[in-house]
């Protein structure tokens, strides 16, 4: 259409504006904006008539009232029936991070090595993790939840608790006991002992580069920094005086006292998680490793690379951009899976307020936004801070 | 504030996204051919599908009360099973028209959540249930034990309330519904199960040894067990009352699902009410004349109810359940 012709039209006016394309298309963008916001405001309003047809009170309140039940697992901060629901979140929300932290670092280990392994040239290993992943990946996990859960209670009862290493560790039904390691005077030295020797390490990581892009001479880094991040703090422990008393659990009456215990439901949970999520992790790692030319490997194996160096320095940096963003969403999937706590009771933030909290009080459209909020705040951290590795490993391109 | 207000129902909205339309619960039950009954997750005695998979108990029998007053069929209920958690949302979203769940009557249910409770279908409390060869006779000896308890009940709360004014510890272990809890216990996962005593008698018998399970003495709680309807709708308040009402005065005029017939023709003026033969309650509630009469020629009176549910099947007495005349707690308002 000419421009002449387009004019006419719009000047005809009526019917013929809609052979203009701009403002067809200005017209359908705002008609659905429109639908999009009635449909809102439908929804607001129809909620906010319900809860007040039903008499139902809104409002934040309650997340100062006490909470009055008691929660199993609080490993960060105190928590009794008496303190408030607030506190409830808070304790939910530590051990969502929880399982999920300790989930995410124990399948990227798990998942890194048996995608390695599975690329192996040995064919029993590379058969044995091919069938380790496809088991575990095409069951569902909250089975495999349940299964490991019953696996747990199927250790034996408290009374014939296993015991280790002249009974300092049980392990029974209701969880690992351990004894509970009690700092005394002078300990605070050893974490001050190992960030010294972190940023030692990495001061030293850094000059040894310089040095090595400069002059050509390879520094032992790997060597001297572990011997600096293990050796600093155990020394400052032996100049302290071994500054460490443990108390030791005891079986009284229904269960031991005293120590440290791991729970059968935190167990379940982790290692349902972690297993689960190493499997699709290992296939990331794999797709990743396929995704570097052979050439590369070849390449550097005729300039006389180590084959620890080839993977090390040439085809894991290449393979890392592959792996990177499906890495992410499994982190994210780790996080928001972790929320299947709640069929085996362990109190992480679905289970103990979104659930108890929501039922004691019955303010479930509050809760339900609370607790959805987190999960968005978790999992947007967890993006950003995976783009940022991403920028990081990425391929510069000239 | 008030934007934030705003936003946060916006956001929040899904979650209770139904019909406005909630006065003429009654119309739509009838426009539906059904009621929705929400019911505990198999719990023996108060709501369980039998071999042939129809749902039965004491709970069940509230819902096919109503259905029969509405109908004249108890037959025409759905039968929703829902878990300690998730019945309150249920209710309130209109997914069920009345929840007869072993629910305890409490203030804040009734006044806070916008629920009803329509009366007491059984005098309840709190009790601990432990296998004998612990050798526990008494809830003070319980220190330091694992106690199972399902979530989100007020038997969660009076077990932190009892353990704190007795200044013993326990850990708590949550479990969602009453078939899970019974396989926890089972395992040994926990020392302890704390629910209704009703509930422990019905949870002893799916076990795996029931005989090596022990009730101990102590009650620790009221708990008054309940139907309820949403708050709002008086009509429909009014049915659920009514028919719980009927299956108790029923009992205590000795009119029984055997002997209705004959009652028909009764000297008693207030028999002949309760069947319809006299008067226009049925029409007052916007029911059939009959509804009373369909209630308990189908379903029974209370305590025929009492007796198929739980006496026959768990052993559990009248106790506190008895008709005030036998010195128990049921007592209707008369019918008049």
């Amino acid at each position: 259409m000419s421009a002449e012709t387009a004019q006419n039209a719009r000047r005809s006016g009526g019917a013929s504006l809609f052979t203009d394309q701009r403002f067809r298309s200005l017209f359908y963008q705002a008609l659905v904006v429109g639908l999009l916001g009635a449909f809102i405001v439908f929804i607001v309003f129809n909620t906010a008539q319900n809860i007040e047809k039903r008499g139902i009170q809104t409002g934040f309140d309650f997340l100062s009232a006490p909470a009055g039940y008691d929660i199993a697992i609080s490993p960060f901060i105190e928590y009794t029936a008496q303190h408030s629901h607030g506190r409830v979140f808070l304790v939910g929300l530590f051990n969502t991070l929880l399982v999920s932290a300790l989930g995410i670092i124990a399948a990227t280990i798990l998942g890194v090595f048996l995608g390695v392994l599975r690329l192996s040239p040995n064919w029993l290993v590379s058969r044995v993790v091919y069938c380790y992943v496809e088991m575990t990946r095409n069951v569902p996990l909250l089975l495999q939840i349940l299964l490991w859960y019953a696996i747990f209670l199927g250790l034996p009862s408290v009374k014939q608790s296993m015991s280790f290493f002249n009974d300092t560790f049980f392990l029974n039904q209701r969880g690992l006991i351990l004894p509970e390691p009690l700092p005394s005077d002078g300990f605070m030295w050893v974490p001050i002992a190992l960030i010294i020797g972190l940023v030692a390490s990495f001061i030293f990581a850094k000059w040894a580069h310089k040095t090595q892009d400069a002059t050509g001479k390879i520094y032992p880094v790997f060597l001297i920094n572990t011997a600096m991040i293990l050796g600093l703090p155990i020394l400052a422990f032996a100049a302290m005086g071994f500054p460490l008393d443990f108390a030791y659990a005891e079986l009284k009456g229904f269960n031991f006292k005293g120590g440290m215990t791991i729970k059968p439901e935190f167990t379940a949970l982790w290692f349902a998680l972690s297993l689960y999520t190493a499997a699709f992790i290992s296939e990331t790692v794999r797709a990743g490793i396929q995704s570097v030319s052979h050439g590369q490997t070849e390449a550097s194996e005729a300039l006389g690379l180590r084959p620890s160096w080839t993977m090390r320095l040439v085809v894991l940096p290449q393979a890392l951009r592959v792996i990177i963003p499906p890495m992410t969403s499994q982190y994210l999937n780790l996080t928001k899976n972790s929320s299947l706590a709640v069929a085996i009771g362990y109190p992480d933030i679905v289970q103990s307020f979104g659930g108890v909290t929501l039922n004691q009080t019955g303010q479930a459209i509050e809760v339900i936004f609370i607790t959805m909020l987190v999960y968005l705040t978790i999992s947007l951290v967890i993006s950003s801070f995976m783009n940022w590795y991403n920028n990081r490993v990425r391929l510069v391109e000239r | 504030m008030k934007f934030g207000k705003v936003l946060f129902v916006a956001a929040a909205a899904a979650s209770v996204m139904t019909a406005a339309a909630q006065a003429g619960t009654l119309e739509d039950v009838k426009a539906r051919g059904e009621l929705q009954c929400g019911v505990a997750t198999p719990l023996p005695g108060f709501a369980n599908p039998n071999a042939d998979n129809v749902w039965e108990g004491l709970d069940v029998d509230v819902c096919r009360a109503v259905a029969a007053a509405v109908f004249g069929d108890p037959m025409k209920v759905k039968i929703t099973p829902t878990t300690s958690k998730e019945r309150f949302t249920v209710l309130q979203s209109g997914e069920i028209d009345m929840l007869a769940r072993n629910t305890t009557w409490t203030f804040s249910r009734d006044v806070n959540l916008g629920f009803e409770f329509v009366g007491v279908n059984y005098y309840d409390g709190q009790g601990f249930l432990v296998n004998k060869s612990l050798g526990v006779t008494s809830a003070t000896e319980l220190d330091g034990a694992s106690v199972c308890v399902q979530t989100g009940t007020t038997t969660e709360l009076n077990l932190a309330d009892y353990f704190r004014a007795q200044g013993m510890k326990y850990e708590t272990v949550p479990i969602a519904t009453a078939e899970e809890g019974a396989k926890v216990y089972d395992e040994g996962r926990c020392d302890v199960y704390t629910t209704d005593a009703s509930g422990l008698y019905s949870l002893r018998s799916v076990l795996a040894v029931p005989a090596d399970q022990v009730v101990l003495p102590e009650i620790i709680s009221k708990e008054p067990l309940g139907p309820l309807v949403r708050h709002g709708d008086q009509q429909w308040g009014d049915i659920a009352r009514w028919t719980l009402n009927t299956m108790i005065i029923a009992e205590e005029l000795g009119v029984t699902s055997a002997n209705i017939d004959e009652m028909t023709s009764s000297n008693n003026p207030e028999i002949l009410r309760l069947l319809g033969v006299e008067g226009n309650m049925g029409e007052q509630l916007g029911l059939d004349s009959k509804w009373a009469y369909n209630v308990i020629k189908t379903v029974g009176n209370y305590g025929e109810s009492f007796k198929t549910n739980l006496t026959d099947t768990l052993n559990i007495e009248r106790g506190i359940n008895a008709q005030w005349k036998d010195g128990g707690l049921l007592y209707a308002p008369p019918m008049r």
